[in-house]
């Protein structure tokens, strides 16, 4: 299955992100920048940088922690414009700059933690980034790709969304 | 909407006959039986399904003389669909200010 996501934007010159799932646990995200991976791996792990770019626009960020080795922990928080937080934490696993960062990441309040493997492929001078989203428990990784229910693109969610649309 | 309740609409979801059911109910109330019809397994695994889907809100069960009827709720899938979408337009945008961040590296150190 493949999603293309359907960001509504002014700048619709940006290419979404490809989303698939290769098996009953992972999601897989892929997108590619026009720099070199150098530079990309250090906008994932410089806080300076990640604080300019991680989530929507509207939303202040605060980084309370952001150990960038093997073993340490990182923890950021969302503010929505009405002050709803939104926080996210887990572990840094592996670090090879400026090829794959491991890590482990929870959103707080949702269940099951997953397993991201990033890895920084570079062509031509534009870097390709490959993120490898590992749940524990389908029900976990389906929860995460539940938006199917409203792009529609897969089979089985395909029908939820005409039912979504119907008991409005 | 508490944790509780997105961690059993997610499992009630998870599954494809579950899908199918919830389907069949978004087209209008229906009788058990109407719903085990067209599927391929035996009319208590189908009531097994229904007892996960009414634990998890998503349905109404009710009996009127020799009949049981289901009717769909559909307000824990609309709090999933909404939570979900927002989640995917969440890298979008990121990955859109990450180009931007990005350009402006560049245009820095030609």
């Amino acid at each position: 299955m493949v999603i293309h996501s359907s960001m509504k934007s002014s700048q619709s010159i940006a290419k979404p992100a490809v989303i698939t799932t290769p098996n009953d646990t992972e999601i897989r995200v892929e997108r590619s920048f026009d720099s070199p991976r150098e530079a990309v791996f250090r906008a994932y792990t410089d806080p300076k940088l990640l604080i300019h770019w991680m989530g929507p626009r509207k939303y202040k960020m605060t980084i309370e922690q952001m150990d960038v080795r093997p073993g340490g922990r990182w923890h950021f928080t969302h503010i929505d414009t009405d002050g709803t937080k939104y926080g996210f934490h887990g572990e840094f696993r592996e670090i090879l700059r400026p090829e794959r960062i491991v890590q482990t990441w929870n959103f707080e309040g949702m269940p099951g933690e997953s397993l991201q493997t990033a890895l920084f492929e570079e062509h031509n001078g534009r870097t390709t980034v490959k993120s490898i989203v590992k749940f524990e428990r389908k029900e976990h990784r389906d929860g995460m790709l539940a938006s199917n229910m409203e792009s529609g693109l897969n089979e089985g969610y395909d029908r939820l969304d005409e039912l979504l649309r119907t008991t409005h | 909407m508490n944790d509780d309740t997105l961690s059993a609409t997610f499992q009630a979801v998870a599954d494809p006959t579950r899908r199918t059911i919830l389907s069949r109910l978004a087209q209008g109330e229906a009788t058990v039986q109407e719903l085990a019809g067209p599927l391929p397994i035996s009319q208590p695994a189908v009531s097994k399904h229904l007892k996960v889907l009414e634990k998890a809100g998503l349905i109404e069960r009710r009996r009127e003389a020799q009949r049981r009827w289901c009717r769909l709720q559909a307000k824990p899938l609309r709090e999933v669909a909404v939570w979900a979408t927002e989640f995917q337009q969440y890298w979008d945008e990121s990955f859109e200010r990450l180009d931007e961040l990005l350009k402006k590296e560049r245009d820095a150190r030609p």
